[in-house]
Order: structure tokens, then sequence, then C-alpha cells
């Protein structure tokens, strides 16, 4: 039991970082819990499809087709936290002065929710797919309190995330949105390092230098709190040049990105860096 | 495009040659324990590992030492590259089966 919830514990562990950071995001936004228990019910929901299919996924792409299965999963995460990231960057200030002023949830318009409810359902689904496998082969090698560890697993995991979410909750009004775009861009760049470590290791990205530095004396890959980096700020003790690229270029795209949404007109506060009393389209 | 094809193709030889001629190495899972439990492999190399699996379970291969993560279905067989890495013990290990598949790759 104890092997089984600690197995489960780190697979949900990831997902539900991603998921906090996703939920304090969408902070005030109306009908945002639909959004997120939306994404996690289709992501857990893919996830047992993906896991069906794993056999299929193995041969595919003379065997390179579960690096490249993941490495698209996590590059389309990418893509839409992106997405969602300039779109705050030219929305962000509305949505907090309207929140400020009237001290409740708001419709944020044409926002990016769904976007983010896609990386919610794609986190839960990479997560998910592996605990779903896992638990098959326990089950058919006939392990007990298979149920019990999935229900103690996931709910420390949950657990964890919650502890981040009310962490990120009492970060003041004023820098919240801030703080959270600027998690979310480090959540990014991580993902797409790890998409490149996957396509590195089916031998279609060339490494560029195959352990950069290894700082696994200080911060191990596979410790908890090396993980919860690995999530949250794309930590690996022993990176590789291209995972540095993909990290970097990401960076890179959301801040010139930013920089530019920020400068159009619509934003109305943007010169002085203040909230401007600006209407809401 | 036709100009830009022999391009291309001379631009991808060696991500093609590189996958065909690295040396290749098998670890094989039974009972839910690799063998050989201790893999020799040279030194500041890239290697193919072929990962065999006789388990009616599925096994994702990993190890915290080295870059690998792949999953190895039940009575089924797949390869993954490592490396180059440089002389040392790495530990590897079957994520579904952590009390009983561990193994270590001795770099040499």
């Amino acid at each position: 039991m104890g092997a089984v919830a600690l197995l489960v514990f780190r697979e949900v562990l990831e997902a539900a970082l991603i998921v906090s950071v996703v939920a304090a995001a969408t902070r005030g936004v109306l009908r945002r819990g639909w959004f997120i228990g939306g994404g996690i019910a289709l992501g857990a929901f893919g996830a047992v499809l993906v896991a069906l299919s794993a056999d299929l996924l193995a041969s595919a792409f003379s065997g390179a087709g579960q690096e490249l299965f993941n490495a698209v999963v996590l590059l389309a995460a990418v893509l839409m936290i992106g997405w969602h990231v300039l779109w705050m960057s030219s929305h962000g200030r509305e949505l907090s002065r309207q929140m400020r002023e009237l001290g409740s949830a708001v419709h944020s318009g044409a926002s990016s929710l769904g976007l983010l409810l896609a990386v919610v359902a794609l986190a839960v689904l990479r997560e998910g797919s592996e605990v779903v496998l896992f638990l098959y082969g326990m089950r058919a090698g006939g392990a007990s309190h298979l149920w019990t560890g999935l229900a103690i697993g996931t709910a420390a995991g949950a657990a964890l995330g919650f502890a981040l979410y009310a962490g990120l909750l009492r970060i003041p009004m004023r820098h919240f949105f801030g703080v959270t775009n600027a998690m979310l861009v480090l959540l990014a760049a991580g993902l797409a390092s790890t998409a490149a470590r996957y396509l590195i290791q089916a031998d279609l990205l060339p490494a560029w230098g195959n352990q950069l530095w290894d700082s696994s004396w200080l911060l191990g890959n596979g410790s908890v709190p090396g993980q919860t980096a690995h999530i949250l700020v794309g930590y690996d003790a022993q990176p590789a040049g291209m995972q540095l690229v993909f990290y970097g270029l990401t960076l890179l795209a959301l801040w010139l990105g930013t920089r530019f949404a920020g400068r159009q007109p619509s934003t109305g506060g943007a010169v002085d860096g203040r909230a401007a009393a600006h209407p809401v389209g | 495009m036709r100009r830009l094809l022999p391009f291309v193709f001379a631009m991808s030889l060696p991500l093609l040659a590189s996958a065909a001629d690295v040396p290749s190495y098998t670890l094989i899972l039974k009972d839910h324990r690799y063998q050989p439990s201790e893999l020799r492999i040279p030194a500041d190399t890239r290697v193919r590992l072929e990962l065999v699996n006789h388990d009616p379970s599925p096994e994702e291969f990993e190890s915290d030492d080295f870059p690998a993560e792949k999953i190895v279905m039940p009575n089924s067989r797949t390869s993954l590259l490592i490396g180059p890495l440089k002389r040392g013990h790495y530990r590897f290990y079957g994520d579904f089966h952590q009390p009983t598949a561990q193994g270590t790759l001795v770099v040499e």
C-alpha cells in the first residue's frame, strides 16, 4: 500500500501543482470552478484513454511514439499558457482593478479560460495515464490495498496543491496577477524544457551538451522538493543544452510578447504602470 | 525546394546515423527485477538501451541520476537513448515496482 500511495502521490503532486497555479491565475473569474473541475474530469477521462492505447503509442513512430506524444502534450500546454499570459498582460490590470473595486467575481469577457481548462486537462492526462498504467499492473500482480493507496496518494498530492493555492491567495491583490503571471511563465518554460528532454531521449533532437552541470548533490530530480521545483520553475539537476535553449526561448518569447501586448492601447494604465480608470469594453 | 532537399538530407544524415551506429545494450525485466542488475557501458558514449519486459505488467524505466523515462508495456520491448555519461555509478529503477526493480549503470 505504501508503494502505491507514494507513486500516486508523486504523479498527483505534479498535476496538482499545475492546477493550483492555474486556479490562482484565474482568481476572480466567474465560473472558473466549473472550468477547473471540468478540466480535471476531462483529463482523467483522457488518462484512461491514453493508458488504453499505450500499446499503440509504444509502437508508433518506430518506438518513439511515447516521447513524441509527451513532447506534443507538453508543448501544447506551453502554447496555451503562453497565450493566456499574453492575454493577461493586456487585460490583467483591468481585471485586478475591477476586483478591487467590486470585491467579487468579474466576467472576464473573451478571456482565455478555455485554454487554461485545456492546460489543466493536459496536466491531469499526462500524469494520470501513468497512474492508470501503474494501477493496472498492480492489479494484474494481485496487489492488495490498491484503492486505499490510491486514495491516500491522491489526497496527499491534492493537499500540497491546495497548500500552494492557499499560499498564493495571501499575496496582496496589487501584486497578485504579476506573481501568478510570472509563475505561469516559469511553468511554461519548464514544460518546454521537459519536452526537449523527451525529444533528446528519442534522438529526435541533438542534446547540444549532455549534462551541462550536475546539481543532484544540492537538489535531486527524484526528491519531492526537486520534483516540485521541476514543475514550478523547470528545475533539472542535469540539464542538456537543448533544454536550456527551449527554456530560454520560451522565457524570451513570453517576455517580448508581454512587452508588446502591454503597449497595446487597450491596456489603459500601461504607460505609467498603474491601474488607470479605463472603461471595460 | 528541390535545391533545398539535398541540403536537408545532408543536415539530417548525422541525426539518422547517430541513431543507427550507437552501441546497444539490453536490459531484461523479469519478476520485477532487472537483469543484469549491474549494466556496464562505456564512458562518454551515447548508447541505446534495449528494454525487454517479460512481466505481465507495464513498467516505467526511470532514473534520477541520468535523464531516462520510458514505459515498457507487458511482454514487449522498446528502446531509448542515454548518455554520453561520465565515469561513475548511476542508479536506475522501475518506477512501478521500486522495491525490487533496482539496478546500477556502471559507466567506465
